[in-house]
């Protein structure tokens, strides 16, 4: 007989990960705005839909040195884009911007079908600001 | 270890102990079919109807118009459906509130499918129904007006009296029916003193067993029923008895009513101090629903710039248990469509917050949850991307 996991029975619906990164996010912004400098900000989702995300890189030879982020969603949403920060950090620009959804999912351990979406948020915002630098620069 | 507190009595309620002590020889010492002639079906057959008389004092009606189900939603479900089908050469219109509960709505959508006129009749911005729409909704082909006495989301309390009043004055025969799921614990309940013609209770948001239920039908509606098969409820819903859980939950409903005044008044006042305390602490929160026409042991807040799941996954970590809004909209991302009824953005309808309070809820549980939720919603708040 197969035992029940406790995960099972009083487990969240979310993946310790995404659980950790829940209750103890990486580097957000407090401020309306990073106190480090930056010079690409993005921005994706609507209030009304309930996700919005704003992600502010500081890119220097290429390479992503800094990243900060704020996030109004769900637990999903906000563990995503606290991932992601970690996972960008320290890449280059251009491996950044290869960074999808699945990418993000696959390192939390697994996201509920439907909140999926809540993560292809953080990636786009997080592309908007690369292509913000680019602009700029 | 982390203290629990638990502040969802709305989504469910604990099964009293003495419910359960009620139950236990219907499980094991009577367990016969009330169907069956001999001794054991006779003694089910006993159990089931004292049961059924208990409640209908408490309602104050025959015993014969006590019907009982599966619960809150097949009652709501038999409600619309078994109305419609018993009255459908007299009107094929329906009028619903906007804020009632998916058991509700569900049907109402289906009928519509099939063909009847279902209008939904809006709520003001504090959630109690437009009567003057009401009014005006109504004719003589309406045959059924379903409005949810107490709403679960926001725990508004409609004036059920006066809305049988207009539906008299533009059609007298319109059937009023209502989902009295969480007003049992708290307020008037006799049919009669309301006004209404069907009532829908269900036991496990009155601290009885789960899985069953029952339908008040005044005697002599037109309704057809909905579970078809031995006969059983005098041909009105099919399927062996439940008697373990008829004696639950006329065992909890009687337990409801003996304390309901006390309840109230206890619950009254941790309402109060934590609408005051949360709207004086914290900046940007709105109480959805009126303050004066409210059960007495349910708060349901928005807080600007947060999101609903996150508050409720923030507290449930520091142990307390409260919801979104109903546990049925946990599993869905829509907003919920009680708040947007009551005119809430959207954003705002995303950040909701119920508290409901309950038996066992102590003021020092109470004090707990104001020490912990100013916290969390700054904390919240301060990586929310649109929160200034």
């Amino acid at each position: 007989m197969s035992e029940l996991k406790s995960n099972d029975v009083v487990g969240w619906i979310y993946s310790d990960i995404v659980k950790d990164h829940f209750l103890h996010p990486r580097n957000f912004i407090e401020g309306e705005e990073p106190s480090w400098e930056w010079n690409g900000k993005g921005e994706m989702g609507s209030p009304a839909c309930g996700d919005v995300m704003k992600v502010w890189v500081q890119i220097n030879d290429g390479i992503v040195e800094n990243i900060g982020w704020k996030t109004f969603g769900c637990a999903s949403a906000i563990a995503s884009t606290s991932v992601m920060s970690e996972m960008i950090k320290g890449m280059t620009a251009e491996e950044a911007k290869k960074i999808t959804a699945k990418d993000i999912v696959k390192k939390l351990g697994g996201l509920p079908e439907k909140k999926i979406h809540c993560s292809v948020l953080g990636d786009q915002a997080l592309k908007k600001a690369i292509e913000d630098f680019e602009t700029n620069n | 270890m982390l203290k629990k507190y638990y502040f969802d009595y709305s989504a469910a309620t604990p099964v009293d102990q003495r419910v359960v002590k009620a139950m236990e020889k219907y499980s094991y010492l009577i367990y016969g079919n009330p169907s069956s002639l001999h001794e054991q079906g006779r003694l089910a057959r006993q159990a089931l109807e004292e049961s059924r008389q208990k409640i209908a004092n408490l309602l104050d009606v025959n015993h014969k118009e006590i019907y009982f189900t599966s619960g809150g939603t097949e009652s709501d479900n038999w409600a619309m459906l078994g109305v419609a089908r018993g009255r459908e050469k007299d009107g094929k219109k329906i009028i619903i509130s906007s804020i009632e509960h998916k058991a509700i709505i569900q049907p109402a959508k289906y009928l519509q499918e099939k063909g009847w006129q279902v209008d939904v009749c809006p709520v003001r911005e504090d959630g109690l129904l437009d009567l003057e729409k009401l009014e005006k909704l109504i004719d003589k082909e309406t045959v059924l007006i379903s409005v949810i006495y107490a709403n679960n989301e926001i725990g508004v309390v409609q004036d059920l009296p006066l809305i049988k009043k207009i539906i008299k004055k533009k059609n007298s025969k319109a059937y009023l029916h209502t989902d009295a799921c969480q007003a049992v614990n708290f307020l008037e309940i006799r049919p009669e003193k309301l006004g209404v013609d069907l009532m829908t209770i269900n036991s496990s948001k009155i601290y009885g067993p789960r899985g069953i239920g029952a339908l008040y039908i005044k005697k002599g509606l037109q309704i057809e029923p909905l579970i078809m098969g031995g006969g059983q409820e005098r041909q009105a819903r099919a399927g062996t008895e439940n008697v373990a859980g008829a004696v639950g939950v006329a065992e909890a409903m009687d337990i409801a009513r003996k304390i309901s005044v006390a309840e109230s008044r206890r619950l009254y006042f941790l309402r109060e101090k934590i609408i005051s305390t949360v709207t004086k602490e914290i900046k940007d929160v709105y109480l959805n629903g009126s303050r004066e026409n409210r059960l007495p042991n349910n708060i349901n807040f928005s807080f600007a710039g947060i999101e609903g799941e996150s508050l409720v996954l923030y507290l449930d970590d520091k142990g307390i248990m409260a919801s979104t809004g109903s546990a049925c909209g946990a599993s869905d991302l829509d907003p919920s469509h009680v708040l947007l009824a009551l005119g809430r953005k959207k954003e705002l309808a995303h950040g909701s917050l119920r508290i409901t309070l309950g038996r066992w809820t102590s003021e020092e549980a109470v004090d707990y949850l104001l020490e912990v939720l100013p916290v969390l919603v700054d904390k919240i708040r301060k990586m929310s991307a649109i929160y200034k």
